[in-house]
């Protein structure tokens, strides 16, 4: 296959769309004697929407833990951009380019909607701590420079309407967007999303599918998309990678996923 | 200031040529704002004049020729109304379309104004475009003003609003003669060219495209700005739908004629803060905004604290007795003076604030009847918050409440250069500079609404009070006369009696009687609430609006309007005589209604006729057995006898006596 490229040819960091960007070979996650995840290996490549799916308990969202540095596999190796990654920590992940948004909302729920995506351009801040604090000089001018792009993600989703409103006083559906908009403002390279529409309406699911579609074309960004409606998996992903307890099922594109006769038992329910 | 005589002395007769002036007298001064990530970005004249120029030199590279049609479509956006300038600049017909229709009817309008290019704000309707593409065989172009989204589309026959600049700016530096072939296009331009067809979405059969030119624009706006006295030192909030003639004539000709600044929200959603923000000197709301923000109000209000909701109640009361006359110049004692100033202070003003009315000089409210004390409300706030009555077929104006002359009940005198009269039918007549020249692709509509002699049938029935105020009553289709010759308007009445809040809906027998009856729904929530408060108990509806009580109310409610009615000479006959309160709310799903919540009226005749007879033969009581149709589909019976009760009718008063009534 096209993709099954050799590591060595992306060392110099910068990944060449089509090609792979972060591997996951034969990892295993267990906490105590709960597997969790075994033996799984796939691949992400650069500028495509990657789905997980599979019942629930499946392993999904440890699945983007372990992506994102906040587990650490027993087994297995994980390379990113052509990179072996060793045991880290989610914000080595986040400074390498990997933002995420969560199932539960992850909000700082008395904060503004403002302040929240404001928050996701920690990592580009030079200034330290103390002349931020001051707000003189060219911990000003930075600051103004984030306002502006944080401004930029504010107008792109949407929500101008609620920049300044609490984001624990707004509806689920909102605070998933302005959750988003956090990890946009990382300008990530790589955007992991669990469950971004889980508890939306149609017109809201319709909504996020078009702002995650032009994410993709906008900023070519790498997407990988933890999702239970089916029909916005099919629609919206390139590739679906399928999980059921822990062990990877499938591996292919929505349409092969859909007619593959282990997936279908395992979402209608087979004894094991 | 110079300006002033300058605007006197006005000989331009097209909006691109008041662009040009607008740029070389009030170059440096704001024209458009809008708020854009967060902050309010200021278009001066002058860079609107380079914005349209580039735009327009572009759109004649990419073909536009003088005469086509070109359809702006989205929410308020200085470059939207840049774009209407830039086509009319080269002689084009801007056509703006709802931006919220769906593609069906948005290609219905593009394909009967049979536009060459469409401009439209962003992905959405560009998608609905691509959606009918294959119904509209002469749109050679889609221009978008916002990319998000439409990276990846296909561009051949699409463009964003700056490449299409850039090919402007391009064709500029290349070719010296380009810029002043823009502005000999400019001067080419006739009052009496077409400048814009606007659809009227009307109620029955397609939208109809009404062709207004040049002159019915600059005129109209020209005489608006005169009546309320509108400069280059006002601002404008632009926030209703720009296809509205009411946006078309305020945020584009009021504008460009006077040289006012308009701003333009960030979002839909963001408009009361933007408002507020802006502080706008100019406004216009149709009622039911007006009523949004005093339920706004009054809910926070319910929250406040002792002190705050004690001192909001007895300032209101303060302005309730003399807010209105100080707003109109009449003679106030020095201590209510003292008190209104002081709840300036405390109340009014933060409340003004609040909802950005800080600034307003002139607000008006037209489109449906506004009840009368939501109206004074905010008069007595100092807000000047006056009614208009307008058409697009007359590019808005018919008539205006000019300052101190402002009623709850009528929608004022006729505008400058308007002519008004009224049919024998009751049907209001205007002839105006603003008359439209007709219906686009439609002779047989233009020659039911317009005269040869340049007379315009407004469907509406209305007369002149003895202040020489126009009252609209009905359509006048729907006016009919009583059995003596009267008039009879039901749905004045009806609208009338509703304001009332214990009575939520209200049908008016006459045609062709001796006296007006009226079926009565009672408002469950109001009228529930006194009931509690009285100890009444009820277990139905049913039960309820038969209570002798509850008749009592109706009855006074309805002799409080029979009182007033006396005092209007055309209207004193139609005091209503007797009454029934219905068993059974009015209800769409019995066919009593329209989904719109409008009475029908013919149904209602069919199915309630025995009780329609009951009214006018004397008797007190009258049976009825009703099948309804319950929410879930299935059917039941509603029966029981119900009262018939007489309303005190009063002497038809001399019409000089109550002059101010209205207003007190």
């Amino acid at each position: 296959m096209k993709a099954d490229v050799d590591p060595k040819a992306t060392m110099t960091g910068d990944v060449e769309p089509g090609q792979v960007m972060l591997s996951v070979e034969n990892v295993s996650l267990s906490f105590g004697g709960v597997k969790a995840i075994r033996g799984v290996s796939f691949d992400i490549r650069k500028g495509e929407i990657r789905a997980i799916i599979g019942p629930n308990g499946a392993g999904k969202t440890s699945m983007l833990n372990v992506i994102n540095g906040f587990y650490h596999p027993q087994e297995g190796v994980i390379t990113f951009k052509g990179r072996r990654r060793s045991a880290m920590r989610p914000y080595i992940a986040a400074s390498q380019g990997i933002a995420r948004t969560f199932q539960n909302v992850a909000l700082f729920k008395g904060m503004s909607t403002l302040d929240n995506i404001m928050t996701g351009r920690t990592l580009k801040m030079k200034r330290g701590l103390l002349s931020h604090a001051l707000h003189f000089g060219p911990a000003k001018s930075e600051e103004i420079r984030h306002r502006e792009a944080v401004e930029h993600i504010i107008d792109f989703l949407e929500i101008a309407h609620i920049r300044k409103a609490p984001v624990g006083k707004l509806p689920y559906g909102l605070q998933k967007r302005v959750e988003l908009g956090r990890a946009l403002a990382m300008e990530p390279e790589l955007l992991l999303l669990d469950e971004p529409m889980a508890g939306m309406n149609l017109e809201e699911k319709q909504d996020m599918s078009r702002f995650i579609l032009t994410v993709k074309d906008t900023f070519n960004t790498t997407i990988v998309i933890i999702e239970h409606d089916m029909g916005v998996v099919m629609d919206l992903s390139d590739r679906v990678v399928v999980l059921d307890y822990g062990q990877k099922i499938a591996d292919g594109t929505p349409a092969e996923v859909q007619s593959n006769q282990a997936v279908i038992d395992a979402y209608l329910g087979v004894a094991h | 200031m110079s300006a002033t005589n300058a605007l006197a002395a006005d000989t331009h007769d097209t909006v691109p040529k008041l662009l040009l002036r607008n740029a070389s007298l009030y170059g440096s001064r704001p024209a458009m704002r809008h708020k854009d990530f967060g902050i309010w970005q200021t278009w001066t004249w002058s860079r609107v004049r380079d914005e349209v120029r580039s735009f327009a030199v572009g759109l004649r590279k990419l073909g536009l020729e003088r005469g086509e049609a070109v359809a702006i479509i989205g929410d308020n956006r200085p470059r939207l109304y840049a774009a209407f300038a830039a086509v009319q600049s080269v002689g084009g017909i801007a056509v703006p379309s709802y931006q919220d229709s769906v593609a069906e009817e948005m290609a219905y309008v593009l394909d009967h104004a049979e536009v060459k290019f469409a401009i439209v704000q962003n992905q959405e309707q560009v998608d609905k475009l691509i959606s009918v593409a294959d119904r509209l065989p002469h749109l050679r172009m889609v221009i978008y003003e916002e990319e998000r989204g439409l990276v990846s589309y296909d561009h051949t026959r699409l463009q964003s609003f700056e490449t299409v600049q850039k090919l402007g700016r391009e064709e500029m530096r290349k070719n010296a003669g380009a810029t002043g072939w823009w502005q000999d296009e400019i001067a080419k331009g006739k009052g009496s060219d077409v400048s814009v067809m606007l659809y009227t979405s009307g109620t029955t059969g397609r939208p109809k495209g009404v062709i207004l030119t040049h002159d019915n624009i600059v005129i109209s706006a020209r005489n608006g700005n005169k009546f309320d006295h509108f400069t280059a030192d006002d601002t404008l909030l632009a926030y209703l739908p720009m296809a509205w003639v009411g946006d078309h004539l305020f945020s584009y000709g009021q504008t460009f004629a006077s040289g006012m600044s308009l701003a333009c929200p960030e979002s839909p959603e963001t408009i009361i803060e933007d408002r507020r923000e802006i502080a706008p000197t100019y406004f216009f709301a149709p009622p039911r905004v007006f009523e949004n923000l005093l339920t706004q109000i009054m809910v926070r209000m319910e929250d406040a604290g002792r002190l705050k909701k004690g001192m909001f109640d007895y300032f209101l009361k303060v302005a309730r007795r003399s807010g209105e006359l100080i707003l109109d110049g009449a003679p106030v004692g020095g201590k209510e003076r003292f008190l209104y100033w002081l709840g300036d202070k405390l109340v009014y003003g933060p409340l003004k604030n609040r909802m950005g009315f800080s600034n307003i000089r002139v607000a008006y409210t037209a489109g449906e009847a506004i009840g009368p004390e939501l109206f004074r409300f905010y008069r007595s706030l100092g807000i000047n918050l006056k009614q208009l009555y307008g058409q697009t077929e007359a590019t808005v104006y018919i008539t205006l409440q000019p300052d101190g002359e402002v009623f709850a009940d009528t929608v004022g005198k006729p505008g400058p250069d308007i002519e008004i009269k009224i049919a024998d039918s009751g049907e209001v007549l205007y002839r105006s500079p603003g008359v439209f020249t007709g219906y686009y692709k439609n002779d047989d509509a233009t020659r039911e609404t317009k005269t040869s002699d340049g007379w315009v049938h407004t469907g509406d029935a209305g007369f002149f009070d003895a202040r020489g105020h126009l009252k609209i009553i009905d359509r006048a289709k729907d006016v009919g006369r009583l059995s003596n010759g009267a008039l009879f308007a039901p749905k004045y009445l009806e609208n009338r009696i509703k304001f009332y809040p214990e009575i939520r809906e209200a049908v008016a027998f006459g045609q062709g009687r001796d006296y007006v009856t009226m079926f009565i729904n009672i408002d469950l929530t109001s009228v529930g609430n006194w009931a509690e408060r009285n100890n009444i108990a009820y277990a139905s509806y049913q039960e309820l609006a038969a209570h002798p009580k509850v008749y009592e109310i109706v009855a006074s409610r309805i002799g409080e309007m029979n009182e007033a009615l006396a005092g209007e000479p055309q209207m004193a006959e139609s005091q209503v005589a007797r009454f029934l309160i219905l068993h059974k709310e009015l209800d769409a799903d019995d066919g009593e209604m329209t989904r719109t919540q409008k009475v029908r009226r013919s149904a209602i005749q069919d199915r309630y006729g025995k009780l329609i007879a009951a009214l006018y033969d004397g008797s007190t009581e009258c049976h009825i057995a009703t099948e309804v149709t319950f929410e879930d589909g299935r059917k039941g019976m509603v029966e029981g006898n119900l009262a018939i009760a007489d309303v005190k009718r009063f002497q038809p008063r001399a019409s000089a006596e109550p002059v101010r009534e209205a207003a007190e």
